[in-house]
């Protein structure tokens, strides 16, 4: 049943976007939005749709990070660790959110509720540190603030 | 304009390729040129050519690694740096076009630090291991650390670093090994330039890109079609061959043609003394312009497998144990038992029939011996069973039996028409190299009842796939043309300047008949009329159309009207007698254009000239000296039927396996079990030899000199680079027999041979050994009035003068489905096994196909039980046979579709005997069947039992001598 709903998410993004110049990112983007994750065994649907191989397919999906291979938690929260954040505090915010998760990088907290990523420069450098939660964005994150933000997430008002 | 010559050292690699087509350089057509000044050298080159390019011609080689000339410039290595005057900073040479006056230095000391630098980045991720290294004397990496003078790495080796990546060694052929890898792109390119496969990617992103087949797969279960070419262009030993890895580098090499199908690919035999250790893709092959497939790149070990026959072998009869003898034993044993055959049941009683699969030279030698020491024409070849149509059908029309173009030719065509070919499995090379045009824009029609890989793969896609029914080839080449003729869509010029007007006016009235509509012929063929209709719009108006065609066409009922449809279609609409174009048959096996040239059919002396015109066999006869007769001979089909009917007694067959690839297995086998004496010569016990009395042992390719003529009449030099393991080269034994029946032969040297037949045959007056030596290749017709070859035929007028029309009525196979036999069966072949898989078969590419199955349509499988994986009988009006099934939409319905490449499947117990109508060409292609599940015990029939344990003890009374003697 599962596999079908996956599969049908995966068709439904190649119709909409099939006919567009350059489909494979829109497609890509709208079955991660869809699924949080474009699920490997689909690549070779979208391949065939787009009469690429599915090495390239994947060879693109790969390339990006924001695609997801695998499903990961319901929310994501991505820790900047470039020069400006790490100059203003950013490595205890990021000793935090793990001490607070329990987990590391690249992992997902035991309810599927959270996963952690890192992040290279969010262009939210004048106001350092900053950390993206889904879609928005948070700076002059303190350690209380991300508290409360990871807090929200978990009563669900995220 | 400045006259550039184009550089083609084979051994050099210039870095990025030329910008020039192979066609405009063999038209020396004024191309614009640019000169510039590298390192104080002025250099002149074709506009569009890159600085690494242009350095490499003056002998300036700028170090590089992500550049070979084989794919296009990628400028991801920086290692290739050079300053141009005028320019700030230091751009990559391979992706700089040359441009007017412009001044380059290539080595200085900031280009050396820059450089070194690089390089320093790339040996800090890489093993320090060059000396136990399988890539160690051909590493490129290893020559750039040498040129650029590494000398230390500042950065450690103790870094996060690559270098316990584990070994891919899933390929029976080549391992990846990705901790050696610098991630140059290079074979990621090749898969998808030169290949057109599209396999190979690099995954995620900076510290993290690593190649990945497929979807992070190992290479055998990803979309690798193993063709090599990734392997090729490795610049490291990341990629190599495991023939490599275990013996190390080559230290000779021989250019040699590959002895697969009729593409005729230039392979570099690489040597250790003896040993072929590798076949490498010759550069400068014209035919296969430096690629490969996974036949004629791996597929060599069957040379040297461990079930070759090398010593001649005789017995009193087939139940018999075989009996190792001398070669003048095992001659003088057959030219005793076919005399006394002849003596018996009269002179043309015995007869041979030569091989597609041998060189010219040895091909000549057979219809010699026939024709002088057996004293008839009973000679034909295996060409009767697959291409005699095209041969019969295109002299008709054209006046020469052969295709029209060059492969080259592809590069200029702007519509492929490919009819009952698959290139893609059955001429890789070549399909590689229509992919790459289809992937400049040109536009495929497809014509065939099976969804073959063409019709859509990565970046290709048939504008009209025509799924006609098996059978009705004829009834909708019929349709194309008429809706040519009645859109008057036609070249009327061109017809009215080239083509015979009478015959053109006759075929018009039969053409314009209403019956030939789409309408009326969808009943036929199946085909849409709509698509049909917009396919001869698009064939008659997409500018230069070619059609390209195989098996598919030939193998019918009516393969040569097929074939005289196929060249009107050429014809009507001009295509024909420029490059781009043309009527272009795929020939099945690597010489069955040479050997119908050398006077193989029984008819027709070499050049096809009629054995009943007496000028033509008079210079036969003095150079012979003796009288030749005058009448054509036996076809193998009459061979076989007068040896069923007891007339028939002596048959020399050399390198052809009739009892596995000729239709109706149970007659074949008939005739040869009635045989008093049936010689076979071979590399190996095959299942024709099972039959035989005398077995004479043959020499591979590798063991012998000679030539071959591809698909595009291309005679390329096969060179012997190992001695023959049975002691002599075919040509030696058919002498040698030839010898003991007492007509006398003295050749010393194929080359001999070549001369004799330069001597008699008007196309090849002018071809010797040592042009062939100098010039690679040549394409016949090669005399006085075309003394350079004929790379296209029929330039300004067609070999018999005019164009001649002729009349293709379409004439229903009597092989028509019925309620006992509802589904029509049609075969063909699979990349990684050729033919009857003699050779292929005894190699690791049994990995991708061991054994033949039968492909079916769901909607049949459901209506029958079946599911995939099921045990199957498949049933005609000739035999049985059990097959396992695969379940596919390949297949339309009531088509079923196999393969024939091992002996056990009995594709040919089910194939009828019914043949092409002039040539006697099988219909293989379309066979009544019915198809029904059996139970798992029943999992063979009763001719695959009998097959089973005949071959068993054939295989005994063969083993146990050849243990005695060795």
């Amino acid at each position: 049943m599962i596999a079908n709903t996956k599969q049908q998410a995966v068709l439904n993004a190649i119709e909409e976007n099939k006919n567009l110049e350059g489909p494979l990112l829109p497609i890509l983007h709208r079955i991660q939005n869809d699924l949080g994750h474009i699920p490997s065994e689909h690549v070779g649907d979208i391949a065939n749709a787009l009469n690429l191989s599915r090495a390239e397919v994947h060879g693109v999906i790969t390339f990006y990070h924001s695609f997801k291979s695998e499903a990961h938690g319901k929310h994501i929260i991505e820790v900047c660790r470039a020069e400006s954040c790490q100059a203003k505090g950013g490595r205890a915010i990021e000793a935090a959110v793990k001490a607070k998760l329990g987990i590391d990088y690249e992992q997902t907290t035991s309810d599927g509720a959270i996963t952690l990523e890192p992040v290279y420069c969010l262009g939210n450098c004048a106001c350092s540190p900053a950390i993206k939660i889904d879609t928005q964005i948070y700076g002059r994150v303190t350690e209380e603030s991300l508290s409360d933000l990871i807090d929200s997430i978990k009563a669900g008002q995220h | 304009m400045i006259r550039v010559e184009h550089p083609n050292d084979p051994s050099k690699d210039y870095g990025t390729p030329s910008p020039i087509s192979h066609n405009d350089i063999a038209d020396k057509a004024d191309i614009d040129t640019v000169t510039g000044t590298i390192d104080g050298v002025e250099v002149t080159v074709f506009k569009g050519t890159s600085v690494m390019r242009a350095a490499a011609i003056a002998d300036i080689n700028i170090p590089k690694l992500c550049a070979t000339d084989s794919v296009k410039a990628f400028g991801s290595c920086r290692l290739c740096l050079v300053q141009i005057e005028g320019r700030r900073g230091s751009p990559a040479s391979c992706t700089t076009p040359l441009e007017e006056g412009m001044v380059i230095t290539t080595q200085n000391t900031e280009l050396a630090d820059l450089r070194r630098g690089v390089m320093e980045l790339y040996i800090s991720d890489h093993p320090l291991d060059c000396l136990t290294c399988s890539a160690n004397g051909d590493c490129e990496l290893q020559d750039m650390a040498g040129v650029v003078g590494l000398r230390e790495v500042r950065y450690g080796y103790e870094g996060e670093n690559h270098l316990d990546e584990v070994k891919d060694e899933s390929n029976p052929y080549f391992t990846f090994d990705p901790s050696k890898c610098i991630s140059c792109s290079r074979c990621v390119r090749a898969c998808a330039e030169t290949q057109g496969t599209f396999a190979l990617t690099i995954e995620n992103r900076g510290f993290a890109s690593k190649v990945s087949p497929s979807q992070s797969e190992d290479f055998i279960d990803s979309e690798c079609v193993s063709c090599g070419a990734c392997v090729q262009a490795c610049p490291t030993a990341t990629l190599s061959e495991k023939s490599i890895i275990e013996a190390g580098q080559p230290e000779h090499s021989k250019v040699t043609t590959c002895a697969y199908c009729g593409v005729g690919c230039a392979f570099k035999a690489e040597m250790k003394g003896e040993e072929v250790v590798r076949m490498t893709p010759y550069k400068n092959g014209e035919a296969n312009r430096g690629h490969s497939c996974v036949k004629g790149r791996f597929a060599f070990g069957y040379a040297t497998h461990k079930e070759r026959i090398t010593t001649p072998m005789i017995r009193n009869n087939i139940d018999e144990q075989w009996q190792a003898v001398s070669w003048d034993e095992a001659f003088n044993f057959a030219a005793d038992k076919l005399k006394s055959v002849q003596a018996q049941y009269g002179r043309k009683s015995i007869g041979g029939i030569s091989s597609s699969r041998c060189t010219n030279e040895e091909v000549y030698l057979v219809q010699k011996m026939v024709r002088a020491g057996f004293g008839n024409n009973n000679v034909d070849t295996c060409a009767r069973v697959c291409h005699s149509p095209t041969g019969y059908g295109l002299k008709q029309t054209l006046g020469e039996s052969a295709g029209t173009q060059n492969f080259d030719s592809v590069e200029d065509c702007d519509v492929a028409m490919v009819m009952g070919a698959n290139p893609t499995d059955a001429h890789p090379v070549f399909g590689s190299r229509l992919k790459k045009r289809l992937r400049e824009g040109a536009k495929l029609i497809v014509v065939d009842p099976r969804r073959i890989d063409l019709v859509k793969s990565p970046h290709v896609q048939a504008e009209h796939h025509l799924k006609l029914l098996p059978g009705t080839n004829v009834a909708f080449i019929n349709t194309m043309a008429h809706v040519i003729v009645i859109e008057n869509l036609y070249d009327a010029e061109f017809v009215a300047e080239r083509c015979e007007n009478d015959a053109f006016n006759e075929w018009m009235e039969f053409i314009r008949d209403e019956k030939h509509s789409p309408e009326n012929n969808e009943k036929v063929t199946g085909i849409p009329a709509d698509e049909v209709r917009a396919a001869a719009r698009l064939y008659a108006t997409g500018g230069n159309s070619a059609i390209y065609y195989g098996l598919g066409v030939t193998e019918h009922s009516q393969g040569s009207t097929t074939v005289m449809g196929i060249a009107n279609l050429a014809m009507l609409t001009g295509n024909i007698g420029r490059r781009g174009v043309g009527v272009n048959p795929l020939r099945g096996q690597n010489n069955v254009q040479g050997s119908c040239d050398m006077g193989s059919f029984p008819h027709e002396l070499p050049g096809y000239r009629s054995v009943a015109d007496d000028e033509v066999r008079g210079t036969f006869e003095s150079a012979w000296g003796l009288n030749l007769d005058n009448e054509p001979g036996f076809r193998i089909n009459n061979m076989l039927d007068a040896a069923v009917a007891g007339q028939y007694k002596g048959l020399y067959v050399q390198g052809e396996d009739i009892a596995q690839s000729d239709p109706n297995t149970h007659h074949v086998e008939a005739a040869l079990k009635n045989l008093d004496c049936l010689i076979v010569q071979d590399l190996f016990l095959n299942e024709t030899a099972k039959f035989a009395t005398v077995f004479l042992p043959g020499a591979s390719f590798l063991e012998k000199n000679g030539t071959f003529t591809n698909a595009e009449r291309r005679i390329s030099p096969v060179r012997k680079v190992m001695k023959p393991l049975a002691g002599k080269e075919d040509w030696e034994v058919t002498q040698g027999l030839c010898n003991a029946m007492g007509f006398e032969m003295n050749y010393s040297h194929p080359s001999e041979i070549m001369q004799e037949i330069a001597s008699l045959t008007p196309t090849f007056t002018n071809v010797t050994y040592e042009r062939l030596d100098k010039e690679g290749s040549i394409q016949w017709p090669c005399n006085d009035d075309a003394p350079d070859g004929t790379p296209t035929m029929h330039l300004d007028q067609f070999v018999r003068g005019k164009g001649l029309f002729k009349v293709t009525e379409y004439v229903p196979t009597d092989e028509k489905v019925t309620r006992r036999f509802p589904l029509l069966l049609t075969t063909g072949r699979i990349l990684s096994q050729y033919n009857v898989g003699a050779q292929t078969r005894r190699t690791e590419n049994n990995t991708w196909h061991d054994k033949d199955l039968l492909e079916i349509h769901p909607s049949d499988a459901t209506d029958r039980g079946i599911v995939n994986g099921d045990r199957v009988k498949i049933t005609s009006r000739s035999g049985e046979t059990h097959l396992t099934a695969v379940i596919t939409e390949r297949v339309q319905p009531s088509v079923v579709y196999t393969t024939f490449h091992h002996p056990e499947s009995g594709a040919n117990v089910i194939t009828t005997d019914n043949s092409d109508w002039a040539t006697n060409c099988p219909e293989y292609k379309v066979t009544a069947v019915q198809i029904s599940k059996v139970i798992q015990s029943k999992k063979n029939s009763d001719w695959q039992n009998q097959f089973e344990s005949f071959t068993e003890k054939q295989l005994e009374l063969a083993d146990i001598e050849a243990e005695e003697t060795s």
